[in-house]
């Protein structure tokens, strides 16, 4: 069937069946590979994308569900090709990453947060943080950068 | 010039991952692109009767579907990656795993069939199409009833499920016995995780008929490897190969050189059918199919003499390898060497025998064994000084080999069958620093007094672990200056997230005045280097980063040689940096790395006999033996006396990992082992049934710590260079997870007082619900 | 892990939901935020054949006070959208306090009260939640509206007293007494999970400041969402003494069924019950005028 979906501005018009999940349609269908699968029941977070602006899993929910909303991936977040936008540069500055798998659910979860909690302490952001498991960081070098954000207004 | 060793850089891997560009495996698309699924078997162990693809055959959208005996003369077991050790009378029996089942499938997950389709939904959907006929046996689970006479026989050939038997042995542990003032003998059990890193497996494999090539993007940690058998397997050259480890999700041991069955069925199936062909594992997929790591039960005896001197160590110990053994006994050798530690051992006396279940496969995982070693020699140590009326510390201080006793030999065989040689270290400052770092004296002094007397249960802990890192065989390097200025870096062993892109550019860097943002670094593409090993050990920066520095050192000498003929003056009369080269005090006067680059490779009239093109080297490094970090941990914990759910209140890590290329991204990797270490102590364990079915598949009941479960860190370091590799650097990946379960048992018997009560803790992982049985009987 | 091959109905109205629902039986599911539904057809443990979205259905996705004080929460209202909502800060910080428990924020985007209830886990905390604030179910069938307590809603894992051919139009939520304290407290192996063991508790006082009613409900405690109206019952009449509040709360760890799990054995989930019945209600008591 068909669906239309607004992703990081562009309009987009596909055919599809009504199983694809989100995940599949935004990594396989528009191409934006970004968003990255980890586990496809929901808890590790690494499909998190901005669904009308809050944070949602993309492998929890049908491309079909995603008509007429407005989905925002982590290809959207830096202000021109090659550029960092500020959480992301924290990100870099703080060694926020290693393997970068789980990056762009938790930059987009962020994203939602410091848009909601411009000024948090460490604690609301590991609760924050909750939602999206990393393997390698120990989410120390994270919670720094989501911080460091903060403090530079990202 | 302006140095960039040691200094703690940002990463040049980093923007690319941030915006979402890199290229993980299953972004790789390609036109005509089918998917796999594998059948996989629903039982621990049955016999396999008959398999019925039809359906599934004639299925719209299925291109093919194979079961083993579809596969012909490919189908074979898998290689022995690493065979066993030169130890004497040692018992080994090679079973390595099969691509597709054919007689009886051996654990739960196993695959049986492999479906090829148009998407992987409708592989999934052909899946249940395929009929299977099972004789359902007993299964093997327990590892000691799986010794018992009439348990079932997960290889029925070898009449026993014994995998191996190696006993190790160094003075007289009878007679340290005898002469003991005490003997502690306890028996401790750790039961298995998993190292679930974010991104599952995935192979994508092409072959072009008109190159007369195979590309394979695999989540490998060791590509040249792949690429070498997969040649073989596939009967081509090593040439006509290759394979490619982009930017892969975590890996952690399990995405080693494992030739997994999917790994080997993939390149195959794209050969056959003539278009690529996509696995990427679900994650369900990845609980069963993805090895494990961990259970082993120690029966284990220290012996002292009065005032604590250790005497000898005993330990029998069982080794739970899964239903395969390709992976040889690097696991239980390192239980069996690591238990030694940071101490005086005069007599050890170990026998392992390593036990065929019908589980999933053990491989090495973050700690590799080592875990087990430090929990053991930890706890006894623990036991030993309260029965002695010592303090803690003070018993370890008592038995830490004396830095000037490096190197000090073992006198066992290590993993990389050589003899178990610290290269160097100074335990004792490590011991204190960590002391005071926690604040030890008053937390016992002061803080858990009052704490008790408030009815809070606060407890610490503090345990002391080596871990051997950096082995052999070797890795290699190829620099190049390129036309650009930039500096090409090319090594074979694949990246997971260490950081290789940065802290290999700082090697370069060092030596060739350039901006680390100008060094290029490709891990992990057999079509940019050739040789090679892996990325697994903690040996990345040991053993590739020296090769690395020793490549580096040749291109500058290349460089300064290519210079001093332009600039007609001697080689010590340059300066080499910021990526020019100028004659000294004449810096306005400079020639790029470019152009250098250019001059080095005429296009036209003679050069000198024996002149080599362009600024460029290859170097190669195999160290004469690993690299022993050291280190120790500290916490303090908070236990809800009620719920018996602990809050970690701080944590300390001093390490010593000689020389630090990168502090930065060795933090990163301190950080990330105790995440993965507190996981394992205290989240993360693996729930089996009696039919050796796995119970919590699934990332909601499979627990990795969360940001609210991982306390902050403070770390410390000591710097002991290592004498065995030009830079002085040993291995940082694993020491992080290593000691935490020792640490767990010590803090949470301190905060809950249970000595006192008569109870210690054997055993890990831990939870609230196990705590809790613990301490009421159970 | 990819769901099997369904058909996708998106009606939009209750009562073309219904006639969808009537022509495909059994083999139909309705999908609200789909945030448990979706990761089970992803395992296929769910394979149905048509699924019929709520989420174009109008009148499904509001929060609307009575005068009398009830809340009226339609079956397709998000969690953010609940969570969000002062109002039920103010006037029933219950809900708020588990939902702060229930999943992460990204679930909880698309996450809907009606969809959870309608799933009917037991380890699941808004079950309890809606059975101590003695919460209706008003259920839309082919013949019209029916209106079920929570009681009577929830009858075992995964089964609620909804037939084949009905749907949950709502949950009206009675106001809570006047100066009632309220508490829910869970332990979870991790922020997030499903609890190990859960607790609501409501408590109000008289003017002599004895307990006047008491209402306790458990989740992950047994097949369903589980009441403990006995040891409620104990402590009507007392001053909530911690003496008080500890005799029920032992009363309540007889009155539940706890059927373990990888996480926690029966046993040590009986215990838990006990503890954090006493710190639920001790928090309740405070709280309540």
């Amino acid at each position: 069937m068909k669906v239309r979906v607004t992703v990081n501005g562009v309009a987009h018009e596909r055919e599809v069946e009504p199983r694809l999940l989100l995940s599949d349609f935004l990594r396989h269908e528009i191409g934006l590979t970004g968003t990255h699968v980890g586990c496809e029941h929901g808890v590790c977070g690494a499909c998190t994308i901005l669904w009308d602006g809050e944070p949602a899993r993309a492998c929890l929910a049908f491309a079909v569900q995603a008509e007429g909303h407005d989905i925002r991936t982590v290809e959207s977040l830096a202000p021109a090709p090659g550029q960092l936008n500020a959480l992301q540069q924290a990100f870099q500055d703080s060694h926020a990453l290693q393997c970068g798998y789980c990056t762009p659910g938790i930059l987009m979860t962020m994203t939602a947060f410091l848009a909601e909690n411009p000024k948090p302490s460490e604690e609301e952001v590991r609760h924050a943080l909750s939602g999206n498991l990393c393997r390698c960081t120990g989410y120390q070098h994270i919670v720094d950068a989501v911080l460091l954000a903060a403090e530079r207004g990202a | 010039m302006t140095h960039s060793f040691g200094k703690p850089l940002t990463r040049n891997e980093d923007p690319r991952l941030l915006r979402g560009e890199a290229l993980f495996v299953d972004d790789v698309e390609l036109p005509g692109l089918l998917h796999v699924a594998f059948l996989r078997s629903p039982h621990a162990h049955a016999r396999l009767l008959s398999v019925d693809l039809t359906a599934a055959r004639a299925r719209s959208g299925v291109i093919a579907a194979y079961a083993a005996e579809d596969l012909g003369d490919y189908w074979k077991p898998g290689p022995l990656l690493v065979p066993p050790p030169p130890v004497p009378g040692m018992v080994f029996h090679q079973c390595c795993q099969v691509p597709l089942v054919k007689d009886k499938a051996r654990h739960v997950g196993e695959p049986v069939a492999m479906v090829v389709a148009e998407s992987r939904y409708i592989a999934e959907d052909a899946l249940a199409d395929i009929v299977v006929e099972w004789e359902v046996l007993d299964a093997v689970g327990d590892l000691e009833a799986a010794l018992q006479p009439g348990s079932p026989l997960v290889h029925d050939h070898l009449g026993v499920n014994v995998a191996a038997r190696v006993h190790q042995h160094r003075g007289d542990y009878t007679a340290a016995a005898k002469a003991a003032a005490l003997v502690v003998k306890r028996r401790f059990t750790y039961d298995r995780g998993a190292s679930i890193p974010m991104e599952t497996r995935g192979v994508v494999a092409q072959w072009d008929p008109r190159a007369d090539r195979l590309t394979v993007w695999d989540t490998t940690q060791a590509p040249v490897v792949i690429r070498n058998g997969l040649a073989a397997m596939l009967g081509l050259s090593e040439r006509q190969v290759r394979v490619v480890a982009p930017n892969i999700g975590g890996g952690f041991g399990p995405k080693m050189m494992m030739f997994y069955p999917e790994e080997v069925l993939v390149p195959w199936a794209a050969m056959r059918l003539g278009r690529p062909v996509k696995w990427i594992e679900d994650r369900l997929e990845h609980f069963f199919a993805t090895t494990h790591e961990r259970s082993q039960i120690h029966d284990a005896e220290i012996a002292l003499d009065a005032s604590g001197r250790i005497l000898g160590v005993k330990d029998v110990f069982l080794h739970d390898n899964g239903a395969y053994d390709p992976y040889g006994l690097t696991l239980p050798l390192n239980s069996q060497c690591t238990l030694l530690g940071c101490y005086l051992v005069p007599a050890y006396d170990s026998v392992f025998t390593a036990v065929f279940t019908n589980r999933t496969l053990v491989t090495p995982y973050r700690g590799a064994g080592r875990q087990h070693g430090v929990f053991v020699m930890e706890r006894l140590l623990d036991i030993a000084a309260r029965e002695l009326g010592l303090d803690r510390n003070e018993i370890r201080r008592r038995n830490f080999i004396p830095a000037d006793a490096f190197p000090y030999d073992q006198g066992v065989i290590y993993q990389d069958f050589s003899r178990l040689s610290y290269d160097s270290g100074n335990y004792a400052p490590i011991l204190e620093k960590a002391l005071d770092a926690i604040g030890y004296d008053r937390f016992v002094q002061e803080t858990q007094p009052k704490a008790r007397a408030e009815g809070r249960a606060l407890g610490i802990g503090v345990v002391c672990y080596v871990e051997g890192t950096g082995i052999g065989p070797y890795e290699g390097a190829k620099i190049q200056v390129q036309g650009s200025g930039k500096v090409s870096l090319a090594t074979g062993i694949g990246s997971q997230g260490q950081g290789h892109a940065t802290a290999f550019a700082q090697v370069v860097a060092e030596q060739l005045g350039v901006d680390i943002r100008d060094v290029e670094v490709t891990t992990g593409d057999t079509d940019q280097f050739y040789w090679g090993v892996g990325t697994f050990a903690s040996r990345g920066a040991v053993v590739a980063g020296s090769a690395t520095h020793e490549a580096a050192k040749v291109v500058r000498q290349k460089i300064l040689k290519t210079a001093a003929r332009h600039f007609e003056c001697a080689e010590e009369d340059l300066v080499l940096a910021d990526g020019k080269v100028h004659v000294v005090g004449v810096p306005d006067h400079s020639i790029t790395l470019g152009a250098l680059a250019g001059l080095a490779n005429p296009m036209r009239g003679a050069v000198t006999p024996g002149t080599e093109p362009g600024l460029e080297a290859t170097s190669y490094f195999g160290p004469a033996g690993g690299a022993t970090a050291s280190g120790a941990h500290a916490m303090i914990v908070e236990v809800d006396p009620l719920t018996l759910r602990p809050t970690i209140l701080d944590y300390v890590v001093v390490h010593d990992c000689g020389t630090v290329i990168n502090p930065l991204i060795l933090a990163g990797q301190i950080q990330g082992g105790v995440a993965q270490g507190i996981g394992n102590a205290f989240f993360e364990q693996l729930h089996w049934d009696e039919q050796g079915q796995l119970m919590n598949a699934s990332l909601a009941d499979y627990l990795l710590p969360t940001a609210l479960d991982v306390p902050r860190m403070r770390l410390d370091h000591t710097v002991t260079p290592s004498p065995l590799n030009p830079l002085g650097v040993k291995g940082a990946g694993e020491a992080g997870a290593i000691p935490v379960g020792a640490l767990f048992a010590q803090a949470l018997e301190d905060a809950l007082d249970l000595p006192a009560k008569g109870i210690e803790i054997l055993e890990m992982p831990l939870s609230p619900s196990r705590l809790w049985e613990i301490t009421n009987g159970g | 892990m990819k769901p099997a091959p369904f058909d996708w109905q998106a009606p939009e109205t209750v009562e073309a939901a219904l006639a969808l629902k009537s022509v495909h039986g059994d083999g139909a599911r309705f999908i609200a935020g789909g945030q448990s539904l979706v990761p089970a057809m992803n395992f296929r443990v769910a394979q149905p054949g048509v699924l019929i979205d709520l989420s174009r259905v109008a009148g499904l996705d509001s929060l609307a006070w009575s005068p009398d004080g009830s809340l009226r929460i339609g079956a397709m209202v998000r969690y953010r959208a609940i969570e969000r909502d002062a109002e039920v800060a103010r006037h029933l910080p219950l809900i708020l306090e588990a939902l702060a428990e229930v999943a992460h924020p990204q679930i909880r985007t698309r996450g809907t009260l009606g969809g959870n209830l309608c799933h009917a886990d037991p380890a699941s905390e808004m079950p309890a939640v809606m059975l101590a604030l003695q919460a209706r179910m008003e259920v839309r069938g082919p013949g019209g509206t029916r209106i079920l307590p929570a009681a009577d809603f929830f009858l075992g894992p995964l089964t609620t007293a909804l037939a084949e051919d009905e749907m949950l139009a709502a949950i009206m939520v009675p106001p809570l007494p006047a100066g009632a304290g309220t508490a829910f407290l869970e332990l979870a192996r991790r922020r997030g999970d499903y609890a190990m063991m859960g607790v609501a508790a409501v408590l109000r006082r008289d003017g002599a400041g004895r307990c006047a009613e008491a209402r306790l409900a458990f989740c992950s405690a047994g097949p369903t969402p589980m009441a403990a109206p006995g040891a409620a019952a104990l402590l009507v009449g007392t001053a909530l003494a911690a003496a008080d509040i500890a005799a029920a709360a032992e009363a309540a760890k007889a009155e539940i069924e706890p059927m373990g799990s990888v996480q926690a054995s029966p046993a040590y989930q009986r215990h838990l019950a006990g503890v954090l019945a006493a710190r639920a209600l001790t928090l309740a008591a405070e709280r309540a005028a």
